[in-house]
């Protein structure tokens, strides 16, 4: 029943919604090096805020959406500033527990606010629009989320790579303490780092729920497979990123099709030899 | 008045006191050169001046009148202080073109442009491409130099600039230092080598064990008299 | 010198007297409380272990959880399969799990810091996946130990959780003792060199990565023990609850940072802590689990030493005193001797 092509096809969209999720991340882990176990947590945080914009309705347009996202970017500078750049360590202890705890927080906090049950999203015409083409068909909001997934690696890797932000950011990867003998507080560098990938978070929440339920303690399971692809695709590259994705995407959905017990397993299994054959990822920044 | 001015300074690794009560002042057009072994506290009293040291600090350190804040670099950097720090610390994943732009953008304007470093230095402009870790020894010491500059300092500082290189490069370098003190910024300069220290400051000062043993004028005074405050044998 | 010996001897009587004062609790306490007695003594033991591997060896794992549940699950088909003794089945959970580190070592390895910690935590998804795959040990639905074999323990109810709380106490007392040893020794020293300053490492002389694996292994093995005791514990397990990151890793992480990583104490005074809060807040629901999220976080902050390295940094007290040897060891001359004291 599965051809080739709609295993594909269906392995690319899951690959999209795993780079959406995880190119926030790679901002965060693979340039600030800052394990944020919280990740998936502020991804359900955006879905909340924006059912409290529509007094809990989960009709939404588009406008309240792009509202959540830009909310996001100071709370994400604030956040950096006033918790993250205190733990940032080359020893991951600090970082992991703080964000632990904080994901804790959160998780609690939205049980508090808005009860264990499931919420989602909802814009009609584009939740239950479909494309198909000769064999294959799919949801037109998986084909937003592919495109998103897209234009968002584009353009992380642009400010990265060719803007005076990028440079500070790419400098302050490499060495921090050095940076403020440039004249760059590196603390507010990170600020604005963390901005950035508070609205690409908020971005991957919000286009979840359109997708699927969410409930308060939802975070967590996004979390892994947004790690596994930012570290098979090495560490400050999102296309690197997309490419680990869409790799997890493509393996899960051939093992399902074999067993979908197995699903699951086939990314992870993707992960560790990819792991085994360049420790470093496919596309790192720095040649090693 | 003294540009720069330093006066019972202290500085801590954790519990480990790195300097004791260090004194020293630094004339507008000035060079003064700093001496001392290994572990003398040197590039500690560097970093602590332009406010890069991590641990505590003590004491007063005055720069055109004003107190310099400690643990915040970058607001040295506006003030006019630049260090060019010990092993050069170049962004690996940068250009030498990028290194420079980087320091060009956040530090204060003035004479010292790109165009202008990549004259003074111009094998910069023709790796202008390249990864700065890249480049040789005294290339990459280049970038540092043209990074520093680009902050148009009025106090340039240099932690140990001869480190690992030829000595012919080691006299590009200093000649190059020379021209920047030309154009007339004040230079503050670390070496291990007593006499290329002297050939290129006004006045020397020479620190052992955290603490300022030795100052006065680089030409009075005498080899024998730097030698013996640099081994700790004046007593003897 | 005899200072240093009666700090031992006094240290030594302490540990003497705790001891014999818990291995009496069962005959005086109710059999809930027993249970609960059980409980803290698992964390307990995970909590050393874990301080073990990220206090000692600097290994930050968050992929403990994968050792407790082959443990428990290698643990039951000893029991249901082959019809072991108790014992004997728990120290089959430890074997497996130390073959099962054995495996995933050489992949771990390879990673450094924060992807060493990730990779951890996809080695215990991945055990978790081929457990809930496989039918012959329940698939998603666990296992569970028949009356029969439970009754095999110990004929009551009452006995069943005496003999399960004081092999728990068996093991803590085995982790306390191993690492104990192992801080006095060479290798403990290499490792706390290691810690504080990585180029003093290469000056002992020991291959540090060795020893790291070879704690990896060990910390595994008696993980995997742990994850018997927590069979036998519950009676019942399934895959979610016997590889439960939050339950087996987290708490564990938290009550470690929380008591003083890095310290033998720490996990004693972590555990004091979270049981306490635990008690006291736990009709609270929600709110106990903030509380305990931002205390983790004000600890990190504010005290990253821990409670335990705080009350240390200001009495310079230590309840099991490792450090005296260290200060008898002629090594080399100029080598800083990473006491205790000498930490900030």
């Amino acid at each position: 029943m599965s051809t080739l092509a709609d295993i594909l096809v269906q392995g690319v969209l899951l690959g999209g919604l795993y780079t959406i999720s995880a190119l926030g991340l790679s901002l965060v882990f693979g340039v600030m090096r800052l394990v944020n176990l919280s990740h998936g947590d502020l991804m359900i945080a955006a879905v909340y805020l924006a059912l409290a914009f529509s007094f809990g309705s989960p009709e939404v347009n588009a406008v309240l959406l792009i509202l959540v996202a830009v909310a996001f970017a100071p709370i994400g500078y604030a956040l950096q500033r006033l918790l993250l750049n205190q733990v940032l360590d080359p020893d991951p202890l600090r970082p992991l527990l703080v964000t632990f705890g904080l994901s804790i927080v959160l998780q609690n906090l939205f049980l508090l606010s808005f009860s264990a049950d499931t919420q989602r999203l909802r814009i009609d015409a584009l939740t239950e629009a479909v494309v198909s083409s000769g064999a294959v068909s799919f949801g037109a909001l998986d084909a937003l989320i592919l495109v998103t997934a897209i234009g968002l690696a584009f353009g992380l890797q642009t400010i990265f790579f060719h803007t005076k932000l990028g440079r500070r950011l790419r400098a302050a990867s490499d060495d921090s303490s050095t940076l403020g003998l440039m004249g760059l507080n590196w603390r507010h560098v990170f600020g604005l780092a963390s901005a950035i990938a508070f609205v690409v978070i908020a971005i991957a929440g919000l286009l979840l729920a359109l997708r699927s339920n969410v409930d308060p303690f939802s975070g967590p399971s996004r979390l892994l497979v947004a790690f596994e692809a930012v570290i098979i695709g090495g560490l400050g590259s999102f296309w690197g990123t997309l490419l680990g994705a869409m790799l997890i995407g493509i393996a899960q959905v051939v093992a399902g099709t074999i067993d979908p017990g197995w699903q699951s397993l086939g990314g992870h299994l993707v992960f560790l030899v990819i792991l085994a054959l360049r420790p470093q990822g496919l596309m790192p920044r720095v040649a090693q | 008045m003294s540009l720069l001015e330093l006066e019972g300074v202290e500085a801590f690794y954790g519990d480990f006191q790195a300097l004791f009560g260090v004194g020293l002042s630094l004339d507008e057009g000035e060079c003064l050169g700093l001496v001392g072994s290994n572990g003398a506290g040197k590039s500690t009293l560097m970093r602590t001046i332009v406010g890069a040291h991590d641990g505590v600090v003590r004491g007063h350190l005055r720069f055109d009148g004003g107190e310099l804040p400690h643990h915040e670099p970058h607001k040295a950097v506006g003030l006019g202080l630049a260090l060019v720090p010990e092993g050069r610390k170049l962004f690996r994943s940068l250009t030498v073109e990028e290194n420079l732009l980087l320091a060009e953008e956040a530090g204060r304007k003035g004479q010292w442009t790109l165009a202008r470093v990549n004259e003074l230095f111009p094998i910069l402009k023709e790796f202008a491409k390249r990864p700065a870790t890249r480049l040789s020894g005294g290339q990459q010491q280049m970038v540092a130099i043209g990074r520093a500059l680009l902050s148009n300092p009025r106090l340039l500082l240099c932690d140990e600039l001869s480190l690992g290189l030829a000595p012919i490069v080691i006299k590009d370098i200093y000649a190059s230092l020379e021209k920047v003190r030309s154009e007339g910024t004040s230079l503050l300069v670390v070496e291990q080598d007593v006499e290329a220290a002297r050939r290129v400051s006004d006045h020397l000062v020479c620190m052992r064990s955290g603490r300022v043993v030795l100052s006065g004028s680089s030409d009075e005074l005498s080899a024998g008299q730097v030698t013996a405050a640099y081994f700790g044998t004046e007593a003897a | 010198m005899s200072i240093d010996l009666k700090m031992t001897v006094s240290g030594c009587i302490r540990v003497l007297v705790a001891v014999t004062a818990i291995a009496s609790l069962p005959f005086v306490l109710a059999t809930a409380n027993i249970r609960l007695g059980t409980e803290i003594l698992i964390l307990l033991n995970l909590a050393m272990l874990w301080n073990l591997l990220a206090g000692y060896a600097g290994l930050v794992s968050v992929g403990q959880q994968a050792f407790v549940g082959l443990g428990a699950y290698a643990t039951w088909m000893a029991l249901v399969w082959f019809g072991f003794p108790f014992w004997i089945a728990v120290a089959a959970g430890a074997l497996a799990a130390g073959l099962a580190a054995s495996a995933f070592a050489p992949f771990l390895f390879r990673l450094q810091g924060a992807t060493f910690a990730i990779g951890t935590w996809v080695m215990a998804e991945i055990s978790l996946l081929v457990i809930a795959n496989t039918s012959a040990v329940g698939g998603g639905a666990g296992v569970s130990v028949p009356a029969r074999i439970a009754r095999e323990i110990a004929p009551d109810r009452a006995g069943r959780e005496s003999a399960i709380f004081w092999t728990a106490l068996m093991v803590a007392l085995v982790v306390l003792l191993s690492s104990y040893l192992l801080m006095r020794s060479r290798w403990g020293l290499a490792l706390t060199a290691m810690r504080d300053e990585p180029t003093a490492s290469e000056a002992v002389g020991i291959n540090t990565r060795q020893v790291a694996v070879s704690i990896f292994l060990a910390v595994a093995v008696l993980t995997g023990a742990v994850g018997g005791l927590i069979l036998l514990a519950k009676l019942r397990i399934t895959p979610d609850s016997a590889f439960s990151l939050f339950d087996w890793t987290a708490y564990t992480i938290f009550i470690v940072v929380i008591g003083g990583i890095g310290r033998l104490e720490g996990p004693i005074i972590g555990t004091a802590v979270f049981f306490t809060l635990r008690v006291l807040l736990a009709d609270f629901g929600p709110v106990y689990l903030i509380i305990l999220g931002v205390l983790g976080i004000a600890v990190m902050l504010f005290a990253p030493k821990g409670i335990w390295g705080a009350v240390q940094t200001r009495t310079a007290f230590s309840a099991l005193p490792v450090n005296w040897p260290f200060r008898s060891i002629a090594i080399q001359p100029n080598l800083k001797i990473p006491a205790e004291e000498t930490k900030q």
